[in-house]
């Protein structure tokens, strides 16, 4: 069988075509680095793809500012108001390229999910999704409040 | 009001502004960044998805995450100061510059400086610079609009969208919208090709099955308070067949037509202008028509790439140094677009050094040839595999004569064929 591909490891975009007789016996033409041939095999045998989303940034950790009170109205009492996380989502990836198939349920649990601050770029906020030994990692650093 | 001296101001905290600033900072001089968000990092904080930095880090990174190393790196210096949620309102150029710079908290700032960095980047072109006609319903966002609104501020625009354009932030939207839950009707293009990269065609629409109509443009939006839906009309030898059209049901429209270079600013106090790029014609150091201004990055002409942008900043830096030193000469001999080349950046070279070029064609050709000319002689030629308007094309070129050649200017060409 033969399929003509493009390559989606980097932005090059080679554009690959693809032999095959039987899963053992896969050919590669057209890529001009090792990735290009192991996407090639991957995406024949078993597509994957690297996924990129949001998560919520949890409202408890938001900044609790102290507002005093204007003296001249005679009022001392410090007022605490709470201001909105900011960023209100923290960018989150995949470590690894996820199976096509776990993709859409990974989706839906990061749709219900909340994280807190502080975090670090890298810091695995999902291990092992779906029993792939692929884990979600936080994709950049928030600072604590 | 503030008032501050500094070695240099770099104008725009993003992926310019940034590899500049710690790039000048390292070699010792003092830098004043002006940002008018409230992080430094510009668009890539919003752009979430990977494909950053695999040329310069060889590691497949996320926007922001290619922004922290970069945000890291200006925090580790001590002669930098970052100044947030402040915009730079005027330049009034000098033999020592100054830049007013606004924010919230702090009033107006004057900075007096030797040197600028111009590196405010792009902003996108919007329904009134390509002219859509049909009512004025909410609902009609640009995409880079729409990709800041779900990912920084967590809200979705809509249910039903339709992206015209096939840009590269276009392709990535529908991708992002289908994966929060939006449906994403079409990809409506009024070129022959698409105008992002192809790995993006692969891996944004076809893994979702979306249609991408190239050779088609919207011809109405509808509705009255809300888009209600489209009209696409497909084009024939550039004439539209509007009794070919059809209409799609959507209550979004997402726009990927084009970023300008944001130089509002930079013409206001006359930086010479390249209508072709839309940024600041350079010389060989990326030194704009006024002296000591310098420009780098999407300000200058739009990259595909952010690791390019990261390059040519660094770039510009070495050169503001030079300049800070009163070791920048501008012995420049012009650079122009030959055939088939929309524009070549620099404007001029250096003889007597390797110059870095970055260029667009006008043309898509597999099999094509970059050809470079000296007055007319050829001095170097370069097998392209494929080349297309949206994939820039970079070169290096060999000094092409000494120091101590004679006299005159020599006019470089460079062609694709």
């Amino acid at each position: 069988m033969e399929r003509k591909l493009v390559c989606i490891s980097c932005p090059l975009g080679c554009r690959l075509s693809v032999n095959w007789e039987d899963e053992g016996n896969i050919t590669v033409e057209g890529n001009r680095c090792a990735k290009g041939e192991s996407y090639a095999r991957e995406e024949i045998l078993a597509p994957k793809r690297v996924v990129t989303a949001t998560v919520a940034v949890a409202a408890s950790a938001a900044p609790t500012t102290a507002v005093a009170g204007r003296a001249g109205a005679g009022r001392t009492a410090t007022q605490v108001r709470t201001v909105a996380p900011n960023p209100r989502r923290l960018p989150v990836k995949t470590n690894a390229p996820l199976l096509k198939e776990h993709i859409s349920e990974l989706l839906n649990t990061l749709y219900r999910m909340e994280v807190k601050p502080p975090l670090r770029c890298g810091d695995v906020l999902l291990k092992d999704i779906a029993g792939t030994g692929v884990d979600l990692v936080a994709a950049r650093s928030l600072k604590g409040r | 009001m503030r008032e501050k001296r500094t070695d240099a101001v770099v104008i725009g905290g993003g992926s310019a502004g940034l590899a500049a600033a710690s790039r000048i900072a390292a070699a010792g001089y003092s830098v004043t960044v002006l940002e008018r968000e409230n992080e430094l990092g510009g668009i890539l904080n919003q752009c979430i998805h990977n494909g950053f930095g695999l040329q310069r880090f060889k590691e497949d990174l996320s926007g922001p995450e290619y922004a922290e190393r970069f945000i890291d790196s200006v925090g580790k210096q001590d002669n930098v100061e970052v100044l947030l949620e402040t915009t730079a309102l005027e330049v009034s150029p000098g033999a020592v510059h100054t830049v007013y710079g606004y924010s919230r908290q702090g009033g107006v700032s004057r900075i007096d400086a030797r040197a600028i960095v111009l590196a405010m980047g792009c902003r996108e072109r919007n329904r009134g610079n390509i002219g859509i006609p049909g009512t004025r319903p909410s609902g009609v966002f640009t995409a880079g609009l729409a990709q800041r609104l779900i990912n920084i501020d967590g809200y979705i625009p809509g249910r039903r969208a339709v992206i015209l354009g096939s840009g590269d932030i276009g392709l990535i939207m529908a991708r992002r919208c289908t994966w929060v839950g939006m449906e994403v009707l079409a990809v409506i293009e009024i070129q022959s090709y698409p105008s992002g990269l192809t790995r993006n065609i692969v891996q944004c629409l076809n893994d979702f099955g979306i249609p991408l109509y190239l050779s088609h443009t919207v011809s109405a939006i509808h509705g009255k308070d809300r888009v209600s839906g489209v009209t696409v009309t497909p084009l024939e030898e550039d004439r539209s067949m509007g009794a070919k059209s059809f209409d799609l049901d959507c209550d979004t429209i997402l726009l990927s037509v084009g970023l300008i270079p944001d130089n509002e600013l930079s013409r206001k106090f006359g930086v010479r202008l390249n209508p072709e790029t839309g940024g600041a014609f350079v010389d060989a150091g990326l030194m704009s028509s006024i002296p000591g201004v310098f420009a780098c990055g999407n300000v200058l002409h739009v990259h595909d790439l952010v690791d390019y942008v990261s390059e040519e900043s660094e770039r510009c830096a070495s050169f503001v140094i030079q300049y800070l030193k009163g070791e920048y000469h501008r012995q420049h001999h012009p650079v122009t677009a030959g055939a088939n080349v929309k524009y070549v950046i620099p404007n001029k070279y250096l003889p007597d050094t390797t110059n870095r070029f970055y260029l667009r064609s006008l043309i898509v050709k597999n099999k094509a040839e970059l050809v470079v000319t000296l007055d007319g002689e050829p001095m170097k030629r370069k097998k392209l595999s494929h080349v297309q308007p949206s994939e820039m094309v970079s070169f290096s070129l060999d000094a092409v004569s000494p120091r101590t050649s004679e006299p005159g200017e020599k006019r470089l060409e460079v062609s694709i064929v």
